[in-house]
């Protein structure tokens, strides 16, 4: 479980995040929603440690960030996974090799072992047969499956994703994030999820986080938030006819 | 930013850079693929550019001493004293700067704008360890050789280029490269040659590290990384020189 309060992070003079508190629950995928420009990807950031916060705390499972030394941070480290928006894999290398990274820098796995488990792991994603290709030669859906293998290898306890599925054709987009949906229950996982996609935010979304103007203007589940009357949600996520037809339909379907 | 807050975050990296390997045989393989990316690609341009370079230097040295007064064994004694000193060290460390440090920042600065160094510190790596050091290791442990091997070619090239011109002998050209010989200069230039590597290394992984902007911050910090490299390669050069020779 992560547990955030009172978090203030800014850049020259701007405040981003204006004191967020959040929970994120293990087993679950928590979804971070909001308009660019928000405050979603600070927020991210500052829980991985990208961003160090101006104020506030942020808990892993009892652990908080204030109080780690050099040492328990990087132990802490080893315990995340992070899926970026653009996958940030290494494309000078191959699947495989991106995959064995995190394994050869942190354990002491002999070559046939490293290679066991990428190949586990590629398993789950769906990729089995592509140990042997460069990153480049993978579409971005293929990429987003090897950046969540990668993020899987060291068997996390929690897992970032930043936008998993922006510039995914929907097919795919919906494939992406079961496959996260599916990983986080398997591993109990605590997952946090940064999206604006809709599809994402009524499929996956078991707790949903809504930020506006760098604060957290809401917060709920996938059906709650067919339910709210909270103007400001309501105006971000039923903003497309859309969604406002599919609402209208689970509220007359609920009624 | 002015030069030095530049200056104070260049020395903050190079704290970071001066760690323990996290692993060793990660860093090992590391170093090997830098020696090969860093050393052993800049060969040919090297051998090149020294053999003809070394040529041009003995046939301007001929040109110029035509005095009968001044004996033709002082062509291969200046073009020795020229490329030793100054030619191969400092020429070639500047095209090596152009070379390698843009490489360097291209390759570092890609990585940061496709978040892959995010991506190393989210998994707990100290990047610019991981990415810099082995470069360092590698440039300083390789360019030496590579030095060294431009001082052979561009006095063999004198040789040849004296040869084929006619305007010296080989044997006058010999008989001055032995004339007053110093093993201190050879001492002098890979001691120039070590700092040059150091700031290779090290000034272009600095603008590429801490790039700002998309593809066209990684061109621009490529530029400016090749700039100054070379304006500090020529500033330690000209300090070097004072407090090893004078």
């Amino acid at each position: 479980m992560i547990e955030v309060k009172n978090l203030y992070k800014g850049f020259n003079d701007v405040e981003v995040l204006k004191g967020i508190s959040a929970d994120f629950e293990a087993g679950k995928t928590n979804l971070i929603i909001g308009q660019s420009g928000s405050g979603k990807t600070v927020f991210l950031k500052s829980l991985i440690g990208l961003h160090i916060p101006e104020k506030g705390t942020i808990s892993f499972d009892g652990r908080v960030n204030t109080q780690l030394t050099i040492e328990e941070r990087r132990q802490l480290r080893q315990e995340i996974g992070m899926v970026f928006q653009g996958s940030a894999l290494f494309d000078s290398q191959t699947v495989e090799d991106n995959v064995i990274f995190p394994l050869k820098m942190f354990t002491k796995q002999s070559k046939s072992e490293m290679l066991e488990r990428a190949n586990t792991v590629l398993k789950r994603v769906d990729l089995e047969n592509s140990n042997k290709k460069f990153i480049t030669e993978l579409s971005g859906g293929m990429q987003k499956r090897v950046a969540i293998a990668r993020a899987i290898v060291m068997n996390p306890k929690y897992l970032f994703c930043d936008e998993p599925n922006s510039g995914l054709d929907p097919q795919t987009a919906i494939i992406i994030d079961n496959l996260i949906q599916e990983i986080t229950e398997e591993y109990q996982i605590t997952t946090v999820i940064n999206t604006h996609d809709m599809n994402s935010v009524m499929e996956i979304g078991e707790k949903i986080i809504f930020l506006k103007d760098g604060k957290k203007a809401w917060e709920g589940s996938s059906k709650e938030i067919f339910k709210t009357d909270n103007e400001a949600i309501v105006n971000f996520v039923y903003s497309s006819n859309l969604f406002k037809k599919v609402r209208e339909a689970y509220l007359n379907e609920t009624k | 930013m002015n030069y030095f807050e530049h200056t104070g975050k260049y020395f903050m990296m190079l704290k970071q850079v001066f760690r323990k390997p996290q692993r060793a045989r990660v860093f090992r393989e590391a170093l090997s693929r830098e020696i090969e990316e860093l050393g052993l690609k800049s060969l040919g341009i090297v051998m090149f550019i020294s053999f003809f370079i070394g040529g041009v230097i003995a046939l301007q040295t001929a040109l110029n001493l035509d005095s009968p007064l001044i004996p033709k064994t002082m062509i291969g004694f200046a073009a020795k004293r020229s490329i030793i000193l100054e030619f191969a060290p400092t020429f070639c460390s500047i095209i090596l700067a152009g070379k390698v440090g843009s490489y360097i920042t291209s390759s570092i600065g890609t990585m940061r704008v496709t978040e892959q160094i995010d991506a190393l510190e989210v998994m707990g790596i100290n990047s610019l360890n991981y990415l810099v050091l082995p470069k360092i290791i590698a440039t300083v442990l390789f360019y030496p050789f590579l030095i060294i091997l431009g001082m052979v070619l561009g006095i063999f090239g004198g040789w040849i280029a004296g040869d084929l011109s006619g305007l010296f002998t080989g044997v006058d050209y010999i008989e001055g490269l032995q004339a007053e010989f110093d093993p201190y200069l050879i001492q002098y230039a890979l001691i120039k040659t070590l700092v040059f590597a150091f700031l290779i290394a090290t000034v272009p992984s600095y603008h590429g590290y801490y790039v700002k902007g998309g593809s066209i911050g990684v061109g621009k910090a490529s530029t400016q990384a090749v700039v100054w490299t070379t304006v500090l390669i020529v500033i330690a050069n000209y300090l070097l020189t004072q407090m090893l020779l004078t």
